[in-house]
């Protein structure tokens, strides 16, 4: 596996979110693989606690990034926290913190940021970055 | 009566009850009953971290319930009852004749179900635990939020999706 294909965080959340967002990064820097999609759509709770555990242990990657703060894939995540301490779970999630999280942990070429081992201070790094994109003009 | 909804859903508090149902309904405060959720101080903190500001969410087992469901249904603010099973419900509705409506909005898939909508999933006692509700004269209906149409139980209950 080329260091360019590792998967660096699952994105899930309702519909087709994680697909609209990851093909957002996909077009904007072609690395939308960096990053698994997952759906609640049809899921039951702990079918969707499963898929996300699983996708998180076949790509090693440790952190999600979920839509709604009380939806049903942020909720699932927190259950996982409760065994996986490490896991790091990001609500809100939007093209711009995903592709904050990316090219921290991986240069535009792909290969790993070195020196960076603290999953969960990257991930709350771009969250602020992303959160400072959401504004409001005109009116 | 300000409980608006009586709703079955087995992932509790999540996007379409706080967003999807509590938005349009103005929804002040959620009464989730679940034995299991009320003796686990872990699970309400988790349902507490899901909730919006200025929406409160009151746990507690069927048992208790059933004792104080009156003292919610004569608060003054909009709430919703909200269950995680079938069996749940039908232990409440066999307990108090004031719950009318029964609102399935999540029932999934596990083994021994089969697919009735897109959402609700049944094993014939599921089934059958709803029809003695209707019996009892309770108006069930699936609907998973307010933009889609009630599904009445005679129709979920013929209806089958594969897939």
């Amino acid at each position: 596996m080329s260091e360019r294909s590792l998967v660096v965080a699952v994105v899930a959340g309702h519909g087709q979110f994680a697909d609209g967002l990851i093909s957002a990064v996909e077009q904007i820097t072609g690395r939308g693989s960096a990053f698994v999609a997952l759906t609640n759509s049809g899921l039951g709770p702990s079918e969707l606690e499963a898929r996300i555990l699983s996708s998180l242990d076949q790509t090693g990657a440790r952190v999600v990034f979920t839509d709604l703060p009380a939806g049903s894939c942020t909720m699932a995540t927190r259950r996982i926290q409760r065994t996986r301490s490490d896991v790091v779970l990001v609500t809100g999630a939007n093209v711009t913190v995903l592709m904050e999280f990316l090219f921290s942990i991986q240069s535009p070429l792909g290969t790993p940021v070195g020196g960076l081992t603290n999953v969960a201070a990257l991930a709350s790094a771009a969250a602020e970055k992303a959160r400072q994109t959401l504004v409001a003009t005109g009116g | 009566m300000s409980l608006l909804l009586h709703r079955i859903d087995d992932r509790f508090i999540h996007g379409q009850v706080v967003v999807g149902w509590g938005q349009p309904l103005e929804l002040k405060f959620i009464v989730l009953v679940d034995d299991d959720v009320a003796s686990s101080d872990w699970e309400q903190e988790l349902y507490r971290m899901g909730v919006p500001p200025g929406m409160d969410v009151y746990f507690h087992s069927v048992e208790e319930m059933t004792t104080r469901l009156s003292a919610y249904q004569s608060d003054d603010r909009v709430g919703m009852l909200l269950v995680g099973g079938i069996d749940t419900m039908q232990r409440l509705v066999a307990a108090h004749e004031s719950l009318r409506t029964v609102n399935v909005g999540g029932v999934h898939h596990a083994e021994g179900r089969v697919q009735r909508l897109r959402y609700v999933f049944l094993t014939p006692p599921e089934e059958a635990a709803l029809r003695d509700m209707q019996t009892r004269g309770v108006d069930v209906t699936a609907q998973d939020v307010p933009g889609t149409r009630p599904v009445p139980l005679n129709e979920l209950l013929t209806s089958r999706q594969d897939g």
